[in-house]
């Protein structure tokens, strides 16, 4: 299954440090570049990567589909519930955690858990539609093969 | 100003991809390249000659910061046009793959049952 | 009520991901939730009725900088006939989607698609404006070829490949805009544009505009995608794309960008007129000779949009009060119908008119509902359709556009041919032999249609209860482009 030696041997060094690297730019999405859906689209690629080394029954055993449809509804509704709170404060989707020392991690009020929730959810919804769109058993006999469709 | 024309030559080729090729998965390319067109416009219309990232640290002056950076605001419109962009790729490829199981075809002239 | 105000979309949003989570065994307990949703939007609406307008700022960030959401009473309008057609639909659709799997993915994209719809609606920024009509198109994409049969993944691929084009028009404009003014809230743009006067960069948005907008709402160069598909998607989908989707993207995004935001001119004015004419007589010239019920439907639909285009286009008091309600008036016997046409198919199996036949002694309140609906698109008083159509022709005349008044009299009359075609060959005739079994449709579908039937009637004879403080304040909200910009920038 998979790739051969050199990929594997490789994708298990690196895919930790991919997945840092994701953690990170949605960490400081409010300070430096990135944000939400940078991170998560860094941590879909990781995924993907680790299914193209090693196939789907080990990355499938890592995140199952339906443990990723859940993920995708959970992080919209996080979402949500967070503009939501900001009526506490008085108006929707208002900042209202304390604003904190600026040019620290801890500042922004609620961005840092909007980036956590935004990149869950494109996580696991980008997951399942590549899952969907490959893994679905079409083209499988004659892909590949030049028909005459393609000089059109 | 050149680069201005450049980005329309850009839209002006998605478009012509997207009428003049019969295949599905090229017009699907096509309105991808009309995407890239568009975004690159949003962002050059932000772009300053010699600008500095809009990033600010904690030793910057913000007066001379604000005259100096490229402006952020098409650049978070950006951000959320090629998330609709990608939602939208991603329909229409599923769409297409499921068209062929049906039709055993990509060619739009056979596709067409719909018609009058 | 100022408070509750983002909750038109938060409500439909919340909604559409929670269901997400119940498995098929619970569809029950799901179609509860989705008709509490739906009942708590509605009261939301009726509440915002009488409601002086104001303006609300999301997140407490001031205009210009942050996003402004604004009620005025154009804006309660069609809130208005968004709430009652979509509840109408979603209760119509509990028993109707039997026939296709997954209902509760349905009703997710369906709740999006109203969520979307609210948002075009109250938004009062430009760029939030296109982020809500493409969660609303995105999720009417998917929802075509919902069933997937060979015709409806078509017709889907078809208007998702226009739609997003014209949604790529649509962007251009707004960074066109953008980049002449410096700022993308509405009443900002407005008060920079009538201050500084219409420049050719303007002009070329406004073009854009035009286009990208005009596809959604089926003017007719853009129209293409609407007669393919319309009927190939189930029929409340049907029933809420036709009543209610062309109308929140795409009339409803023109008239606010040109009357509000941008300001009219005559130029302006004739050629929103002219794509009106061009719309009335191309769609009910080809929606004669079809012979699918849904197809006719469609091309009907193209027709009506032109009256509506033409009304507003005329820039008159009294065209924009008949153009606006006309808008009112479709939404209502449209989607009747398009449901109706559902109901049909739900008993027989077919949409094709040369196979029904006789429908009258089977089904009564199907044929009673279908035959309301189509004398009120033909303009056949006491029904709503005439109303409108007689304050759309008397603004012609006394506008002294002669002519054009004359060509929408004559399209009136072709509308009315061809609904009695769909009569003759429909409810009354022969019952042919494979018919002779059909049973009436299931009680909630059935009550649904007596509903809207109800109010096709009542929109028309009740006009001077209601008409002076919906429709006459929203024709004068429209009008006035100060008063949008002092409702947001001095409020």
């Amino acid at each position: 299954m998979g790739m051969s030696l050199i990929v594997k041997k490789i994708t298990q060094l690196l895919i930790g440090l991919i997945f840092l690297f994701g953690i990170n730019i949605t960490l400081f999405g409010h300070l430096s570049v990135g944000g939400g859906f940078a991170g998560g689209v860094i941590l879909t690629c990781g995924f993907i990567l680790l299914m193209l080394a090693f196939g789907k029954d080990t990355t499938l055993g890592k995140m199952r589909t339906s443990v990723a449809r859940f993920l995708s509804c959970t992080g919209a509704l996080v979402f949500l519930a967070i503009a939501l709170l900001g009526y506490i404060g008085g108006a929707f989707f208002l900042n209202f955690l304390d604003p904190g020392q600026a040019f620290h991690l801890h500042s922004a009020g609620f961005i840092p858990f909007a980036d956590i929730a935004i990149s869950i959810l494109i996580v696991s919804a980008i997951f399942a539609l590549f899952v969907l769109l490959v893994l679905s058993g079409r083209f499988t006999e004659d892909s590949g093969k030049y028909t005459e469709d393609d000089e059109l | 100003m050149t680069i201005y024309l450049m980005c329309l030559l850009l839209f002006v080729m998605g478009l012509y991809c997207l009428v003049a090729k019969k295949h599905l998965i090229k017009k699907i390319i096509g309105v991808a390249i009309l995407d890239y067109a568009v975004n690159l416009f949003l962002i050059l219309i932000g772009y300053r000659e010699g600008g500095a990232p809009p990033i600010l640290f904690k030793e910057m002056n913000q007066q001379v910061f604000s005259q100096q950076s490229v402006d952020p605001l098409p650049q978070a419109l950006v951000l959320t046009s090629i998330v609709i962009g990608l939602g939208v790729l991603i329909m229409m490829v599923s769409i297409a793959l499921r068209l062929y199981e049906k039709y055993k075809t990509f060619d739009t002239s056979e596709i067409s049952r719909l018609k009058g | 009520m100022q408070q509750l105000f983002p909750l038109f979309v938060a409500i439909p949003l919340g909604t559409a991901f929670l269901v997400l989570f119940f498995p098929k065994s619970l569809t029950r307990v799901v179609e509860v939730i989705l008709v509490i949703s739906k009942v708590i939007l509605l009261s939301m609406v009726v509440a915002l009725i009488g409601h002086a307008p104001f303006s609300y700022f999301v997140g407490k960030w001031q205009p210009p900088l942050g996003i402004t959401l604004v009620s005025d009473q154009i804006s309660t309008l069609l809130l208005l006939v968004i709430n009652i057609v979509g509840l109408l639909s979603l209760l119509y659709s509990f028993r109707y989607m039997e026939m296709y799997t997954s209902k509760i993915r349905f009703y997710a994209l369906f709740m999006l698609m109203v969520a979307g719809m609210n948002g075009v609606v109250i938004t009062g920024d430009m760029f939030n404006l296109f982020v809500f009509l493409e969660i609303a198109t995105i999720s009417s994409y998917a929802l075509v070829g919902f069933g997937c049969e060979h015709e409806e993944l078509e017709a889907s691929f078809k208007y998702m490949i226009l739609g997003s084009v014209s949604s790529t028009f649509i962007l251009l404009g707004i960074a066109i805009l953008y980049c002449t003014f410096g700022t993308l809230n509405m009443a900002d743009l407005a008060n920079s544009i009538s201050v500084n006067g219409i420049n050719k960069s303007v002009l070329f948005a406004e073009t854009l505009f035009i286009m990208g907008f005009g596809l959604k709402g089926a003017m007719v160069p853009f129209h293409a995608w609407l007669p393919d598909a319309h009927p190939s998607a189930p029929a409340p989908i049907s029933a809420m794309l036709s009543g209610v989707l062309i109308k929140a993207c795409g009339i409803y995004a023109i008239i606010r960008v040109s009357y509000h935001v941008i300001g009219m001119t005559p130029l302006i004015h004739i050629i929103l007129m002219s794509l009106g004419m061009l719309s009335m007589v191309v769609g009910v010239l080809l929606a004669v000779g079809q012979w699918d019920f849904k197809r006719l439907l469609a091309y009907h639909s193209i027709s009506q949009m032109g009256y509506v285009m033409v009304g507003i286009g005329l820039g008159t008091p009294l065209g924009i009060l008949g153009g606006l309600f006309h808008l009112v008036n479709h939404a209502f016997f449209k989607s009747l119908l398009f449901l109706c046409s559902g109901a049909i198919e739900y008993s027989t199996g077919t949409r094709n008119l040369k196979e029904m036949g006789g429908l009258f002694k089977r089904m009564p309140v199907t044929s009673g509902s279908c035959s309301i609906a189509s004398l009120s698109i033909s303009g056949v008083p006491p029904f709503n359709g005439f109303w409108s159509k007689l304050i759309i022709i008397i603004a012609l005349v006394q506008a002294q556009y002669y002519a054009m008044a004359a060509v929408t009299v004559g399209v009136s009359f072709l509308t009315l041919v061809s609904f009695i075609k769909v009569q003759r060959y429909s409810i009354f005739g022969d019952l042919p032999e494979k018919l002779k079994k059909t049973k009436e449709v299931p009680v909630l579908m059935g009550t649904t249609l007596v509903i809207l039937a109800i109010l096709c009637l009542v929109t028309g004879v009740l006009y001077p209860f209601f008409g002076d403080t919906v429709l006459e304040m929203a024709r004068d909200a429209l009008m006035d482009q100060q008063k949008y910009i002092q409702l947001v920038l001095h409020l």
